[in-house]
């Protein structure tokens, strides 16, 4: 093919991709958290890892906060965030919104388990 | 070429996508918040490219300081950055894995892998593609907020007639 015929292939090519491309999954390293979310009556929290990591290292809430680095398995209730421990630390409507602003934490949709966008079920050579 | 180029540029913007919140699954498409919440596109964009992931290099962000994220909230002591490298699987197949440490502890601190995931002492750890696959040792993170275990040469980046194997103190 001519070059300025591969282009036009090409840029078709490119153009039929992103109008019939599959709908784009959530972020990767998005949390959703929902030990007790539902059962308690509001929907499961997502929280974005990206949004976060933008802002502070990891070190900050892995070590400072003490979060354990596997999703589901810090156990956080209102209350220790309401304490200023774990999201209390920085959602205390001085660093970030406080805990009174429920659903913009509680925002998943409901029905899901706690698990994290991504890991190798999804993203590695485990399913290959 | 140049228009080629062009088009390869063209396809990689087109490929730079992320999903509105709505849509991404995760999210409840009737939850007040959206609208509020900031969107991945809008900030992730501005950030230089990756392939994987959240398709944002993360570590070159830090390091050309497009962001700047904050290493404490109130503790005084600061990152303890270390500049050492580790050669890991010196006797498998593939090639060998070099470790920065740099890169890690300008995110992390050493307690977050040692002694809990790696002990410190050269060659006292068994590493292992299954246990990394189902997220453990350097599974924790990549794989889950880390570039994915897709990508496969990023760790496994030296080649096993390179010079570098040879040096003094190679391996340690």
């Amino acid at each position: 093919m001519r070059g300025p015929f591969k282009f036009a292939a090409l840029a078709l090519t490119a153009l039929a991709f992103a109008l019939v491309a599959a709908p784009l999954p959530a972020e990767y390293g998005d949390v959703v958290l929902n030990k007790r979310s539902e059962k308690e009556g509001v929907r499961p929290v997502v929280f974005p890892h990206w949004f976060h990591r933008i802002r502070f290292r990891c070190v900050v809430c892995h070590d400072e906060l003490g979060f354990r680095m596997r999703a589901g398995a810090n156990d956080v209730l209102m209350k220790d965030i309401i304490d200023g421990k774990f999201c209390g630390m920085c959602h205390n409507n001085q660093i970030a919104w406080g805990a009174e602003r429920c659903d913009l934490c509680h925002s998943g949709k409901p029905g899901q388990q706690s698990h994290i966008v991504g890991g190798h079920e999804t993203m590695g050579p485990g399913r290959w | 070429m140049l228009a080629l180029g062009a088009c390869g540029l063209a396809v990689a913007q087109i490929a730079r996508q992320w999903s509105p919140l709505a849509k991404d699954g995760v999210h409840d498409p009737k939850s007040p918040a959206l609208g509020l919440l900031q969107e991945p596109g809008e900030a992730l964009s501005k950030l230089p490219p990756d392939t994987a992931g959240n398709q944002v290099a993360w570590v070159r962000a830090l390091e050309e300081g497009t962001i700047e994220p904050r290493a404490t909230l109130f503790r005084q002591a600061p990152m303890e950055v270390r500049d050492t490298d580790v050669l890991l699987n010196l006797k498998g197949s593939t090639p060998v894995v070099r470790f920065p440490h740099k890169p890690h502890t300008r995110w992390l601190a050493c307690s977050n892998c040692h002694d809990q995931l790696f002990k410190k002492e050269p060659g006292s750890n068994v590493y292992s593609m299954e246990r990394i696959l189902q997220g453990e040792q350097c599974g924790v993170c990549h794989g889950a907020v880390a570039f994915p275990l897709t990508e496969c040469n990023r760790c496994h980046s030296v080649p096993r007639r390179s010079p570098a194997l040879a040096a003094p103190g190679a391996g340690r």
